[in-house]
């Protein structure tokens, strides 16, 4: 483990969980990305609401930019929420849709649908792939190598300040933190998150190195009561 | 103040209760009497819903009693909204309400016709408002009744201050002052230190002067246990009742006890309930409480000002002579202890000049005027220049408040197609009027400093509320204080924290923000020339100048305009004490700054201390030029850069933003659909920092955070008045003033490049610990 990515298998497939935020299969040169959340000042400007700084989506992209240029991979699947709502992927700017479509040239790319764009740009509603099957949101009893996004999770870790974005897993299934710049979190012991994994779990906290962490087993009902 | 009753602004300065809330009414009562009126004609505006609920109380008696024909009512966020539309719709005569509730009445279309008759307008204790956004915000509301109602008049009544005029100056329609009244002050109060025994060289809560305390308390009627900050009381309050074995009826009233118990211990103290309450600011204004006797205020007061008015809520009642004790928490509160009862008893009152009026109240102000109607943006401008802090509003100012309520003020301009406010025909407009309701329910300038509920398990009713952040560094298990009660963290649930009442450990006390003053550049002139002047140091006790005097010998003592640097060896590190005598939040600011430089020149600090005299900076190596340090051209430089990013920034860029209008507080409903609907505003300053370092708000961010958090302008003052004056001592053991700052708590760690590799250390070890390495 050199830092930059926390290296484990799940079900049966080898995975790199980027300190970007996004995940890499070196087997099927795949990288994934989850919750880009394009176009969101768009949309919150667009419904009266605050007029937020109108740079989420340059911020997104040149991470992902990055992120692409590091893997260079074959096959891109972003896993749902990539638009803050339909009408954002149609509303992009000029100059940001082109930077999309020239990460995504010469590539397979694969836009899985999400809760906010059920029907942008010929999304779908799963993928499988290296053994693995993407979708949006995490199913309760999925069959395992499930990779999620959604949750947008956070963590935090003994001497780091805050909490950061995080991977969350536990060997059967992946939840990917948010990649787009204007995203919250929630925390990995939310009791809706937590329960989607086993007992011995942990959580991958992005931003410099990969830092793993052991998630605390779930409050069972009951105790300390 | 009837002789003044045709006057356009009158202040009124009157001891705190000194009936003067009355006399303010008195003109509205007589005008009234005569009967036959129609609609709102005062309008009294007060900091606390506790006040405007008492004053209907206080108005309603003389009202039936002599059977005059005036409705009274009052109007908060607590009134039902049945109640409101209804005054709205019949306003009553006289209306008594909030600077934020005032700002919803006028956000409405019909403000126009509800303030039309509009005689006066009476706002209570302006001292605390003045202080604070929420002041700017009632000055530039009254702009706008100004121009609803023409020539209304206006009365302020004010706790004793420094410098009416300035305080006149707001309440006044500029370009006019207001004419100022002093009521005669009472009885000199009798003002005291406790110091039969030396307090201990270092802390805060002044835990040591319980016994007495509780003495003090057994012989008065009623006493008020004045704290400097929350945190403060809740330890005091927690170990006071450890010793109180007689059972003393002793209670404790702070911000951050839920608004229930707040009320219930109010309510007690009216019933005569109550031997004595342990307290913080929360209790310097409000409802007059005529059985309190003794005010003891712990630690030093920082403000002369504050002190003062204090003092004033004993036995102001019937012209009774005050009664005060002040408790020194730690050895040098001793001489700032003395000094503020001497600057008390000459009436020599510090203060702080508030800058010209915040542009982030401003474009909350023109969203305001947006949702009530189109207005042109010259009439505008006009109108907010007579709002006394905006009177020397520059044009660009208000134009670039006006654009990033409209578009948001970004360099990007893209964004013209989504609007906030456009313009037709000269006149500026809500682009969408749904928008209205968003704006009203973000309206206020009273900072949400991101706190949770906190709340007993399988209960509703909250005990309180903790800091966000001291909530996240909670295990299940720890144990805290909160209300005088130790509670065990359990978990924490839909933003709120539950807890039970087990007690197994020691507890913590929580990090309650706000409330931790500089000592006032006043305050500290008058220590340092009593430590200057040996012949003035019979006025202290013998433990304190003997402290003085073996500092005298060993080292040197500090002085206004020299600045003294001691470095010494003690516990295996190298320290170095500069006493600056700069205020707390400078020091801290000088300590992140200097740290820097040291970490760059490779002598390796650690951490460093301020509080509000000194700063205290401990490393592997030892300072041999802090004169160098000091140079302001680097440090000025260093300042720029590190300002940036730095922690205080974002959360003074928090604050601003969501009076601006661009973070909204929470949505009702939102909190339900997951806390990742909403992120932090750190990613939005980081954003603008990256991509539009000229925004408004960043401006207006640097601005108040230099001002007040990071306090900046104190260290040039202290740099202008020391000048190349440096002594620079090294001395081989520690010297007598700074030992205490060794035992000082509150360390700030330096973070140097190590700290990520440490982190991933803690980690691998946990996960080896949980077995979880092979995942």
């Amino acid at each position: 483990m050199n830092g930059t990515a926390h290296s484990l298998v799940l079900h049966r497939t080898h995975c790199l969980l980027l300190a970007s935020g996004a995940l890499f299969v070196p087997e099927a040169d795949l990288l994934c990305v989850a919750d880009l959340h394009l176009g969101r000042s768009e949309r919150a400007a667009r419904r009266g609401g605050p007029l937020l700084p109108p740079y989420e989506t340059r911020a997104t992209l040149e991470r992902l930019e990055e992120a692409v240029a590091l893997a260079k991979p074959a096959t891109v699947v972003a896993l749902g929420d990539s638009f803050d709502d339909d009408a954002a992927a149609h509303a992009l700017d000029p100059g940001d849709r082109a930077r999309l479509l020239a990460l995504a040239e010469g590539r397979r790319w694969v836009w899985v649908a999400g809760n906010h764009d059920p029907g942008s740009m010929g999304a779908v509603p799963e993928w499988r792939g290296a053994g693995l099957v993407f979708r949006h949101e995490a199913r309760a009893g999925a069959e395992a190598g499930e990779v999620s996004g959604h949750f947008h999770p956070k963590a935090a870790c003994p001497g780091l300040r805050g909490r950061r974005p995080c991977f969350v897993t536990d060997g059967r299934r992946l939840i990917l933190p948010a990649f787009g710049a204007y995203t919250g979190g929630l925390d990995t012991a939310d009791p809706d998150l937590r329960a989607l994994f086993a007992d011995r779990a942990i959580a991958v906290l992005t931003g410099h190195r990969a830092l793993a962490v052991p998630l605390p087993p779930a409050r069972r009902c009951g105790a300390g009561g | 103040m009837l002789a003044h009753a045709g006057e356009r602004a009158v202040l009124l300065v009157a001891p705190t209760g000194a009936g003067k809330t009355l006399a303010g009414f008195l003109p509205s009562l007589i005008d009234l009497a005569s009967g036959g009126r129609e609609g709102l004609h005062t309008l009294y505006v007060s900091p606390l819903k506790a006040l405007a609920a008492d004053i209907r109380r206080n108005l309603l008696a003389p009202v039936e009693e002599l059977g005059l024909p005036v409705r009274v009512e009052d109007r908060t966020g607590d009134t039902p909204q049945a109640a409101r539309r209804r005054q709205r719709a019949e306003p009553p005569h006289i209306l008594l309400t909030t600077p934020e509730s005032l700002a919803l009445l006028l956000s409405h279309e019909d403000a126009p016709h509800l303030f039309a008759g509009l005689q006066r307008v009476v706002v209570d204790e302006i001292h605390a408002l003045a202080e604070s956004k929420r002041g700017d915000q009632l000055f530039l509301l009254l702009s706008r009744l100004e121009a609803l109602a023409p020539g209304f008049r206006r009365v302020g009544l004010s706790a004793t201050v420094e410098d009416p005029e300035a305080m006149g100056r707001c309440l006044a329609p500029a370009p006019r002052d207001a004419t100022i009244v002093r009521a005669p002050s009472g009885a000199e109060p009798d003002l005291s230190m406790m110091s039969r025994r030396p307090p201990p060289w270092a802390g805060g809560a002044a835990l040591h002067a319980i016994p007495e305390v509780l003495d003090l308390v057994r012989a008065h009627r009623c006493t008020l246990v004045f704290h400097n900050t929350r945190a403060q009381a809740e330890l005091f309050f927690h170990h006071l009742w450890m010793q109180n074995d007689e059972g003393l009826p002793i209670a404790i009233h702070h911000g951050s006890l839920a608004r229930e118990q707040r009320q219930a211990v109010e309510a007690a103290m009216q019933r005569g309930e109550l031997r004595a309450v342990v307290c913080t600011g929360t209790l310097d204004m409000g409802l007059d409480w005529g059985e309190v006797d003794l005010v003891i205020q712990m630690g030093a007061p920082k403000y002369v000002k504050r002190l003062v008015q204090r003092i004033g809520r004993a036995n102001h009642r019937a012209g009774g002579r005050s009664r005060a004790v002040l408790v020194p928490a730690h050895r040098f509160e001793v001489i700032e202890c003395v000094c503020a009862i001497e600057a008390a008893r000459e009436g020599d009152l510090d203060g702080q000049t508030r800058g010209p009026g915040p542009l982030d109240v401003l474009c909350q102000h023109i969203l305001i005027r947006a949702c009530s109607g189109p207005f042109a943006a010259d009439d505008l401008y006009a109108e907010v220049r007579t709002a006394g802090p905006y009177r020397d509003l520059p044009r660009a100012d208000f134009d670039a408040c006006l654009d990033f309520c409209a578009t948001g003020g970004y360099a990007l301009r893209a964004y013209d197609r989504w609007r906030r406010l456009v313009e037709h025909d000269g006149l500026w407009r809500l682009r969408d009027p749904r928008s209205a309701r968003r704006i009203r329910m973000n309206l206020g300038t009273i900072e949400d400093k991101g706190t949770l509920k906190v709340r007993l398990r399988g209960s509703q009713a909250p005990l309180g509320e903790v800091e966000e952040y001291f909530a996240s560094t909670l295990s299940p298990g720890d144990t805290f204080l909160i209300g005088g009660q130790i509670v065990r963290f359990e978990s924490l649930r839909e933003a709120s924290v539950e807890v039970s009442r087990r007690r197994d450990r020691e507890p913590r006390v929580p990090a309650f923000g706000g409330g931790k003053f500089p000592t006032s550049v006043a305050l500290t002139r008058r220590i340092l020339g009593l430590i200057e002047d040996r012949s003035a140091w019979v006025r202290l006790p013998r433990h304190t100048a003997e402290w003085l005097d073996l500092q005298a010998r060993i080292s040197r003592l500090p002085a206004w305009d020299r600045l003294l640097i001691e470095t010494f060896p003690a516990e295996g590190r190298w320290h170095a004490a500069l006493w600056g005598f700069a205020g707390w939040n400078a020091h801290q600011t000088l300590g992140l700054l200097l740290t820097r430089r040291m970490e760059a020149e490779g002598l390796d600090p650690l951490g460093f201390v301020a509080t509000d005299h000194a700063l205290l900076i401990s490393g592997l190596r030892p300072v041999e030029a802090p004169a160098r340090l000091l140079e302001p051209e680097g440090l000025r430089d260093g300042f720029e850069g590190w300002l940036a990013g730095n922690a205080v920034m974002k959360r003074t860029f928090r604050g601003v933003a969501t009076i601006a209008g661009l973070i909204e507080r929470q949505m009702p409903g939102l909190r339900r659909t997951g806390r990742q609907a909403t992120f932090s505003s750190d990613i939005l300053y980081d954003t603008l920092q990256r991509y539009d370092p000229g925004h408004l708000l960043l401006r207006v961010t640097r601005e108040e955070a230099q001002r007040g958090l990071v306090d900046w302008g104190r260290i040039e003052e202290m740099l202008a008045r020391v000048g190349p004056r440096i002594d620079h001592v090294r001395l081989t053991r520690v010297p007598p003033l700074a030992a205490p700052l060794l035992l000082e708590r509150g360390r700030v760690p330096v973070e140097g490049r190590g700290r990520e590799r440490l982190a991933e250390e803690a980690a691998a070890r946990l996960l080896e610990e949980a077995g979880l390495d092979a995942l």
